[in-house]
């Protein structure tokens, strides 16, 4: 295997860890800010706040590292994507920069400011919109290449079909994810008010999420016929997809199990994203950039690569001490410690 | 007049970003170090001053790092947005440090987290302290791994170009290029000083307004100390740092110190102005000492402008910046230096209103000499964005959007600037150290104090 494929399949999982924590976090911004709305913020705050707090930053990390090891890997994206994606590029940082600090300004400076709050919950359903513009452009045909550079079209990219498909995919699941990770958390908690609350946000988002992936699909078969065909060689992935989907559903349904029905949420992502990842290759950007033209050269390659497992191994830990610490131990998540 | 084109624009977003970005990155650097010596402090000699002085500095560093994380990630994505080009050569060369970099921020963004939770969480205090060692080991690596990029735009190393095709790459060879160790050395050393100084400029402003007096003395004397002994070692790094130019770029010292003909036993022009036909007006002139700066010989040979060719010479207005850079370096260190002697000479005062007064200044010229020293060091390498590879023109983005995303981001940072101070002044203007440690530990003998 070369290079490239163990960079891909890196940054791949990067991306995907990213998806996961990523979304709790835009989704949680959005449920503080709706049930705020809805005069139930007294429920659902401090049980977000106390999760948040420790990761967020973490969170903005998974995504850092995705977009630096994309251009060490694979340094010909650099050129395509950062001529294409100035304006979209932007808007996320913009985006991303409100949020991040809003957070950390609200939290740590003044308590419960309407503004703030508002900014919170719209930036985490704007930040994924955007952001999964750049996976609609790698499907290609939004881009005018020619000598003197790179252009997005952007009247294409805005009236397609398959764009808004996607669009609509990454928001929905993020509030499905979210309000997964929550019922979750809730039910640790031993907090039976926001158990319920959230519990119903987790059922109600789990029907848009499987109608909007059904859609994505269609729409690419009509955009990319070529990448939508190479998906059914890895039709076993999203029938598994599919099945955890079930799995999920059944058992937050059933009042049961949340532990095992996040986990079962991560799998049943896990296959559609990697899934969607494996069958779009040697394409990195259809059709200008391939995986094994496009590689950074062998030595910077396996530096990146030998870089990178030291790195998990100093980093591996240290997750597993934040998730002690904050996620799984009880008497914090419960608000003792 | 300059042409906005989008070459020019994307200078000045980049600029723009980079300016805004440095001040959050330095007290990203430096302040965790001054907590944990505080923290420190506290636990060993059980003094709950030095206690509250990390719990306080390490409330206000939460949001100063928030704002260097964003920041942070606009520039990370700005250089593929803006340099596209450069990205897809240097990308080849200077992935291993970028990535690492982001590594040294994940280890941090970890342990940062753990850290600022978990306070009164464990039986024994040391536990806690050590929290705050990976999260310096994280700011400091990030400082270094990010150094040795720009290191490299300034002098490339590790690869071979033949008809605009690298090949022979060699990773560590472009991480460590000659430029590396006396950069990472000045800036890690300048980011300790600044967010030294900024902090005992907080704490001179505390004593002068007349509250929480105890406190602030005690943070004074912690952060004065520290701020010398950090602007010694800047100084001795920045010694190095002319040295190196001397020999791996005379273009960027020349072009600093106004050093036109090439010759033996140089002068050191000090400030003046420069007028037409290049002569230079008003200046002190300390003769020989460039050499002895360049190469610890009066004598030296060093070279001028003239060995330049004219469209690779930096822009002359550099020289301000580097005289402001320096001049505010030695206030600083001589201020310091002042105080921590006062202190140790029973007779004197070193907490009398000249001094302090003097002491609030020091933070924010700090952190303008890191500003001054960054445009200096990154104009001074003008015209290119890779030295001898590759001119800033061509690394450029094509996208003719650029102006309005200045725009955007300069209404951004605009926000994020204000939002930062008033949540700041928030933070602290209403609580007093005094009351929270009143508040804080119940059983402090509250007499005399105040």
């Amino acid at each position: 295997m070369g290079y490239e494929y163990i960079g891909i399949t890196v940054l791949w999982l990067f991306l995907y860890g990213y998806l996961i924590v990523a979304s709790v976090d835009f989704g949680a911004g959005f449920f503080a800010y709706y049930a705020r709305i809805t005069k139930k913020d007294h429920i659902m705050n401090k049980l977000i706040s106390r999760y948040l707090s420790p990761v967020w930053e973490v969170t903005n990390v998974f995504f850092v590292f995705f977009f630096v090891g994309l251009v060490g890997f694979f340094p010909d994206m650099a050129y395509f994507f950062g001529q294409a994606l100035l304006i979209p590029g932007s808007i996320a940082i913009v985006l991303i920069a409100i949020r991040g600090s809003f957070y950390a300004f609200e939290s740590y400076g003044s308590k419960n400011n309407s503004v703030y709050m508002f900014l919170y919950g719209a930036t985490g359903l704007f930040i994924p919109a955007s952001l999964s513009t750049a996976l609609t452009i790698s499907e290609g045909g939004f881009l005018n290449v020619t000598e003197s550079g790179v252009r997005l079209e952007f009247g294409e990219l805005l009236l397609n079909p398959y764009s808004w498909s996607v669009v609509f995919l990454a928001i929905v699941s993020v509030l499905y994810i979210s309000s997964m990770f929550l019922t979750y958390y809730a039910d640790r908690a031993d907090d039976a008010d926001a158990l319920s609350l959230v519990r119903k946000y987790a059922l109600f988002w789990s029907i848009p999420t499987i109608i909007a992936s059904m859609t994505v699909f269609i729409a690419l078969s009509q955009h990319n016929p070529e990448h939508f065909n190479r998906m059914f060689d890895y039709w076993w992935m999203f029938g598994l997809s599919v099945l955890f989907y079930l799995i999920t559903v059944f058992l937050v349904y059933s009042e049961k199990l949340y532990g095992w029905a996040f986990i079962s949420v991560m799998f049943q992502f896990f296959f559609a994203f990697f899934g969607y990842g494996a069958s779009k290759l040697p394409y990195l950007l259809y059709p200008h950039v391939t995986i094994s033209e496009s590689v950074t050269p062998d030595a910077m390659g396996l530096a990146l690569v030998i870089a990178f497992i030291a790195g998990l191994l100093l980093l591996l830990p240290s997750l597993a001490l934040l998730m002690r610490m904050f996620l799984f131990d009880a008497d914090y998540i419960k608000g003792k410690k | 007049m300059v042409e906005l084109d989008s070459v020019m624009l994307s200078r000045m977003l980049t600029a723009m970003t980079l300016i805004f970005h440095i001040i959050f990155a330095t007290i990203g650097v430096g302040v965790p170090v001054m907590i944990s010596i505080a923290e420190l402090i506290g636990i060993k000699k059980k003094d709950r001053y030095y206690s509250l002085m990390a719990k306080r500095w390490a409330r206000g560093f939460t949001i100063i790092v928030a704002v260097g994380v964003v920041t942070g990630t606009a520039i990370g994505l700005q250089l593929s947005l803006l340099w596209p080009s450069f990205m897809q050569l240097a990308g080849k060369v200077i992935a291993l440090p970028l990535f690492m970099e982001t590594f040294a921020f994940f280890f941090e963004a970890i342990f940062l987290g753990a850290y600022l939770y978990t306070w009164d969480r464990f039986k024994n205090p040391m536990t806690h302290w050590w929290l705050s060692i990976p999260i310096i080991i994280g700011g400091t690596l990030s400082a270094f791994f990010i150094t040795t990029v720009n290191a490299f735009m300034n002098t490339p190393a590790g690869f071979n170009m033949e008809d605009g095709v690298i090949n022979a790459i060699n990773p560590i060879a472009a991480m460590f290029n000659p430029a590396t160790p006396t950069k990472v050395f000045h800036v890690v050393s300048s980011a300790y000083m600044a967010s030294a100084a900024i902090l005992a400029t907080i704490a001179a402003v505390t004593y002068l307004v007349k509250r929480d007096q105890e406190y602030a003395k005690r943070a004074l004397k912690l952060t004065v100390t520290a701020t010398l002994v950090f602007s010694i070692s800047t100084a001795i790094a920045g010694d190095l740092s002319a040295k190196f130019l001397a020999e791996h770029q005379p273009e960027k010292l020349a072009a600093g110190e106004w050093h036109f003909e090439t010759e033996e036993g140089a002068d050191l022009v000090l400030f003046g102005t420069l007028g037409e036909d290049n002569e230079i007006n008003g200046a002190i002139r300390l003769p020989n000492m460039l050499s002895f700066l360049a190469y610890g010989d009066f004598n030296a040979e060093v070279t001028g402008l003239d060995q330049i060719p004219d469209d690779e010479e930096p822009p002359l207005w550099i020289h301000y910046f580097f005289d402001l850079m320096v001049s505010i370096g030695m206030f600083v260190l001589g201020i310091t230096f002042l105080y921590v002697l006062m202190t140790y000479i029973k007779r004197w005062n070193p907490h009398n209103k000249w001094m302090i007064w003097a002491l609030t200044s020091i933070g924010p010229l700090s952190m303008l000499a890191i500003e001054f020293g960054w445009i200096y060091a990154e104009i001074g390498r003008q015209p290119w964005i890779l030295r001898g590879f590759m001119t800033v023109a061509e690394g450029a983005t094509t996208s003719p959007h650029v102006g309005a995303m200045f725009l955007l981001f300069f209404l951004l940072y605009f926000v994020l600037g204000v939002g930062t101070l008033v949540v700041l002044r928030k933070m602290f203007k209403n609580h007093p150290a005094e009351i929270e440690l009143e508040h804080l530990y119940k059983e402090v003998d509250k007499g005399g104090e105040r």
